[in-house]
């Protein structure tokens, strides 16, 4: 005789959740291993969804509408000048909004005062830039002022961030000068760091007139920088480089500074392997916990499993609580990780103004994760407990 | 017992498990123990149990009474299929334990056997209504169903009036009780107590015997294991065991040290039986 006995899922959830509540700090404890873990990783997957998040929103407010051409080289390796004319042509192809320049004055350095050697120079380099750069690279100055339609003409610089730095000016005052090309230059102002053009901040800024009235500039530009409409950023990249030299587009080179930042982003995630091993560790650990509970729970329970099976539960039954026990406690730290992982990464990436991102993979796996570990480390005492001889596990006290 | 419900109530149910098809119309027993050996593989092997015939008719109170090292205790896990005889064979309601799997021993335990333990085992974190529709737990009764009869089967035990207490709140005399009715919720063809009295003072226990004897006036086949020669003194049949096999059994009314009893000896089939027997018939 056999009857169909299957417990029914309410049945299963009150005997699986007998130990549990019985016991409730053992459970705590061993359920905790399980939530460092599912919490470790993901938080790390979590923060740094979060921190890309937050780059690619940068990158979408600084624009990735804007391309620089530069001077390029020849065949031979020499340096090819872009034409004047350049910025000029470039305005007119149709989805570009605007166009600004900069031009390196070669063989001038920048120093604090004229007593610094000539050769240290501290790499800092003297362009002449247009007045509207400010504006088209989204960038904003610290003190000061920029360049403007007199200033340009005067012995007037402005410093980037780095280039600030490394002259020893973290203050603009009235009669602030730098040596530039053996004469003073009053520094009108200090850039904030520019993200998507890193070069401008180790740049002494000057104007054109300036530049060529003052160091001897030839006025070629070196770097044009152009806005141009977002949804024809790709097509007016295909042409800039034959319109801003048609006589050589090979020696103009068109790039893309937003791609640099988002191939970084993307870079960022290389760091999570060792904390993700850490996280599995951890894991592993806690279900080491859960599997050294689950034997010691089935020893101390002997009595229980035999009048179990005295009541005519079969071995699958003991087999199927158990193991839905341990599932149970699994679940239960999967849960509380995935809700610390969860609250680590809102906190952090609040803390740093992120978009709070957590993918799915991050808590879908945490869950998953202590589903299959609680199955695993729960089968063998599991199978101990069902295989438990029922007068054994009832007289043996 | 006047306002409570009775046993006959019980049988009137409708989700009774299936119950073996008898093969002929007359009283047969509800445990059938023949020339049963079991050996423990150890160094030396022990003979616990060394040919033991009996046989318990439905409606029966019999007392396997004996020393400690008697072989009641193997008995007990024989008659209530937890273990297998080394030779010799089983019948509950007629079926041979030795052909059943463990699904289908399962089953039986399930539905034809209550067992009565000495240390209870009651769960302490549920009530005492879950406790005894745990009894029903592994029979596929639908849990309202559960608890209607647990709350019946406390009635019988004499605490309908405090289903939801916990066990911790009860004296030993009244969780023994509640035990009781878990065996009894199923409405098994036979209970087997392991020593019911052996954690009770003698008042305690007395009252306990006298439930089992009510329970055996209402018709219920009843196995108590003990070693307290008093207590199996009041039950109308014993069998008295020794060194694995029975000396004496009153049933028979001739000692015996071979364990030749013949199996049709049998006691009055109590009077309420075939009432009891045909309420449970589908």
């Amino acid at each position: 005789m056999t009857i169909n006995a299957r417990l029914r899922p309410s049945d299963l959830a009150r005997v699986a959740s007998v130990g549990v509540r019985t016991r409730k700090l053992r459970a705590a404890l061993s359920a905790l291993g399980i939530a460092i873990g599912v919490a470790a990783i993901v938080a790390v997957l979590g923060l740094s969804s979060s921190s890309q998040a937050g780059l690619l929103s940068q990158i979408s407010k600084l624009g990735t509408n804007l391309l620089t051409v530069t001077n390029g080289q020849s065949f031979s390796g020499q340096p090819v000048e872009l034409p004047k004319a350049a910025p000029g042509m470039i305005g007119r192809i149709g989805p570009v909004t605007e166009v600004q320049e900069t031009g390196t004055v070669k063989n001038t350095s920048a120093y604090r005062s004229p007593l610094i050697p000539t050769t240290d120079g501290n790499a800092l380099s003297v362009d002449a830039a247009s007045l509207g750069l400010l504006q088209t690279l989204r960038t904003t100055m610290a003190q000061g002022n920029f360049l403007n339609a007199e200033s340009e003409r005067e012995p007037v610089a402005v410093l980037g961030a780095a280039a600030a730095q490394r002259l020893g000016i973290d203050r603009v005052f009235s009669g602030e000068r730098v040596w530039v090309g053996g004469q003073w230059f009053y520094v009108a102002g200090i850039l904030n760091p520019a993200a998507l053009v890193p070069s401008i901040d180790s740049s002494v800024l000057v104007g054109f007139p300036a530049a060529q009235t003052y160091l001897g500039f030839d006025g070629n530009p070196s770097t044009i920088y152009v806005r141009a409409e977002t949804d024809d950023v790709a097509a007016v990249q295909s042409v800039l480089a034959d319109t801003a030299n048609p006589e050589d587009p090979g020696g103009a080179a068109v790039s893309q500074p937003s791609a640099a930042l988002v191939a970084q982003a993307d870079a960022q995630s290389a760091f999570n392997g060792l904390f993700l091993g850490l996280g599995a560790v951890a894991l592993l650990v806690g279900a080491v916990g859960v599997a050294n509970i689950m034997v010691i729970s089935v020893l101390e329970r002997r009595s229980e499993i035999g009048l179990r099976r005295a009541l005519g539960a079969t071995q699958g039954h003991i087999r199927i609580q158990f193991l839905a026990e341990a599932i149970l406690l699994s679940l239960l730290g999967g849960t509380v990780g995935v809700g610390l992982g969860v609250l680590s990464t809102a906190i952090y990436a609040a803390a740093k103004g992120w978009a709070i991102v957590v993918p799915a993979l991050a808590w879908g796996g945490g869950f998953g994760a202590a589903l299959l570990i609680g199955a695993v480390a729960g089968l063998l005492p599991a199978l101990r407990a069902a295989r438990m001889s029922p007068t054994e596990a009832l007289w043996a006290v | 017992m006047s306002n409570e419900p009775n046993i006959h109530d019980m049988t009137q149910t409708t989700c009774d498990p299936p119950r073996p098809q008898l093969d002929n119309g007359g009283p047969r027993p509800v445990l059938e123990v023949r020339n049963v050996t079991r050996t423990y593989a150890s160094e030396p092997p022990v003979q616990a149990l060394r040919g033991v015939s009996f046989a318990v008719q439905p409606g029966e109170l019999v007392a396997v009474v004996g020393p400690s090292g008697s072989g009641k205790t193997t008995l007990l896990h024989l008659m209530g299929t937890l273990d297998r005889p080394s030779t010799g064979t089983v019948r509950i309601t007629g079926l041979d334990v030795a052909a059943m799997s463990d699904r289908q021993l399962a089953a039986l335990r399930a539905t034809q056997i209550g067992f009565v333990f000495q240390q209870f085992f009651l769960s302490e974190h549920s009530t005492l209504v879950e406790n005894v529709a745990d009894g029903l737990l592994y029979t596929g009764t639908r849990p309202a169903d559960r608890r209607a009869q647990a709350l019946n089967a406390l009635g019988l035990v004499g605490l309908a009036d405090r289903p939801d207490a916990r066990p911790t709140q009860l004296s030993g005399g009244q969780r023994q009780r509640v035990a009781i009715a878990r065996a009894l919720v199923g409405r098994p063809s036979i209970v087997l107590a392991d020593e019911p009295t052996g954690n009770l003072d003698s008042a305690t226990g007395a009252s306990i015997v006298e439930l089992l004897q009510d329970l055996h006036d209402a018709g219920v086949t009843i196995v108590v294991i003990t070693h307290d020669r008093s207590l199996a003194d009041r039950l109308p049949r014993r069998i008295e065991m020794l060194d694995g096999r029975i000396i004496a059994d009153t049933a028979t009314a001739t000692p015996t040290g071979t364990g030749s009893v013949p199996v049709d000896a049998t006691n009055a089939v109590h009077a309420d039986d075939s009432r009891l027997r045909s309420g449970r018939q589908p």
